[in-house]
């Protein structure tokens, strides 16, 4: 049990030495959500007019789009690493040594996490600095970055699994695109009561996303809203444990053919 | 000239049979501008009701016309990327070796972008009628819409061709990708500018894509405004990165790669 940990200890950081010796790794997770903040705060501040809006600060109700945006780019780059290993036959090596199958798998995962919560941080204290109160107050902070924690689990265990059964960079860099139309298809921007077209509000709806960035969202605008913290957290747990398993079941597939 | 054509010929064909019998080529510079005009039309519809929100033709239409110029500009973006990937496969120092004229190269690639907006447009515009965009210009207004947006494609070509020909590799993608995004939505994409309030009413204000944005926005309702500021801004955009691209060209012909 303790080499397992420390195993994991060991692929973790790794993954995190890996990930900051890369600036734009770091650079582009932390500015470029802050810069598509900026732009639809300063771009949507006149939606706050339209009767029954939350609140009338749009960079508050904006501010919860970052951390799931910044746990997707997170993702992303780190996933993109971790089929290189699987591409330069790093895996496969390391598959030659005691260390176990699922260890790397949870090392690769405790990695990633580390990195949200040090972008979610960023994105509080630069809320903060504009002038965002939260609601739920220095609680809300910490079940913010708790939140966070599973979102972040939630995305990297989907990109683990992608790169696992496929061993591509351009496919993990590939879901990019996929995980933004999840993103851009939810209540980023307006609240779902406010969304005129029907068909949208339906998608926004039916897409989980929506739930993630409105528990985020809750805990700044409103304070404890436990619907909102339930449905987020549930979501992401589901999603957790879905993408988990099946990078479970690819890696097997994967140790298996080496 | 003359031999510059054959270069811009053969460059050209090679990039758009990439494109249209690649889907990973292909399926992202289509999907994007639709994807985002759906999101904001969906999404974002009952911006309209804003109180001084005042443009005639409708929300639809007031997105249409910034996806038009955003997909405009991308494309050209899209083919910058293109070519710092044929820099870093070594098909470019072959290309260079061979072409008689190189000015032909940077012609190719634009005249590429071009082809690859104008099925881009095509797509994007025919999914906005489909979804009732009212138009309320003219056969001649809505001309003036997509002179607008090739200018804007253009100018983003070779704008994206300068950075890939300095510095000659994929990892420059943000470096071509992020001004070009920034000054998009840095410009009223959401509500008229009148609309905006605090410092990006500041930036728009003196962003040259708002006056593209705006022009585009009157010609399509039927009411031109800005028209000639804008295509001012345009050509004055394609003459100065024009000098950019050139230059890049050079620099990459006095490196040897």
């Amino acid at each position: 049990m303790t080499a397992a940990l420390a195993q994991t200890a060991t692929l973790g950081r790794r993954a995190v030495v890996r990930t900051a010796r890369q600036p734009a790794n770091v650079v582009f997770p932390l500015i470029f959500p802050m810069l598509l903040l900026a732009v639809n705060a300063g771009g949507l501040k006149a939606a706050t007019r339209l009767p029954g809006f939350p609140t009338n600060s749009f960079l508050a109700f904006a501010l919860a789009v970052p951390f799931v945006q910044g746990a997707l780019l997170a993702t992303i780059n780190a996933n993109v690493e971790f089929a290189r290993d699987i591409q330069t036959g790093f895996l496969n090596r390391l598959a030659l040594t005691p260390v176990r199958g699922i260890v790397l798998l949870v090392g690769q995962l405790g990695g990633l996490l580390a990195i949200a919560v040090v972008q979610a941080a960023f994105y509080l204290v630069v809320g903060l600095a504009f002038g965002v109160r939260l609601a739920s107050g220095v609680g809300g902070a910490a079940m913010l970055l708790l939140l966070e924690i599973v979102i972040a689990l939630a995305f990297a265990a989907l990109g683990s699994w992608a790169a696992l059964r496929t061993g591509s960079t351009e496919a993990v860099q590939g879901l990019f695109p996929v995980f933004f139309v999840f993103l851009f298809l939810s209540s980023m921007n307006m609240p779902r009561n406010l969304i005129e077209a029907d068909w949208f509000r339906w998608v926004a709806t039916l897409n989980p996303v929506s739930y993630l960035i409105e528990a985020v969202r809750s805990l700044v605008i409103e304070g404890w809203n436990w619907e909102a913290l339930g449905l987020g957290f549930a979501s992401a747990g589901v999603l957790s444990i879905v993408g988990f398993t099946l990078a479970t079941h690819a890696l097997w597939r994967r140790l298996e053919r080496t | 000239m003359s031999d510059a054509l054959p270069v811009a010929r053969g460059v050209a064909w090679r990039v758009l049979h990439m494109f249209f019998t690649s889907p990973a080529f292909l399926l992202p510079s289509l999907a994007f501008p639709l994807f985002f005009f759906t999101a904001f039309v969906g999404g974002l519809s009952r911006v309209s009701q804003i109180p001084g929100f005042d443009f005639p033709s409708g929300y639809t239409a007031f997105q249409f016309v910034f996806v038009l110029l955003q997909s405009a500009a991308f494309a050209g973006v899209f083919t910058g990327f293109g070519i710092a990937r044929d820099f870093e496969s070594g098909f470019m120092r072959r290309l260079m070796l061979a072409a008689p004229n190189r000015s032909g190269i940077l012609l190719g690639y634009a005249v590429s972008a071009l082809v690859r907006w104008l099925t881009v447009a095509a797509v994007v515009t025919v999914v906005a009628l489909l979804a009732r965009m009212e138009v309320g210009g003219s056969g001649v207004d809505l001309f003036g819409l997509y002179a607008l947006a090739l200018l804007l494609n253009l100018a983003g070509t070779l704008w994206a061709t300068g950075v890939a020909m300095r510095l000659r590799t994929q990892q420059a993608a943000p470096v071509m990708q992020m001004p070009v995004f920034l000054l998009l939505f840095f410009a009223p994409v959401y509500v008229p500018l009148d609309l905006l309030q605090g410092w990006i009413h500041g930036v728009a204000s003196v962003n040259p894509i708002t006056a593209l944005l705006e022009a585009g926005r009157g010609l399509i309702s039927g009411r031109p405004e800005l028209t000639f500021v804008a295509f001012a801004i345009g050509l004055g955009l394609i003459t100065g990165f024009a000098v950019w691209a050139l230059r890049g060209l050079r620099s990459a012909e006095a490196s040897g790669s």
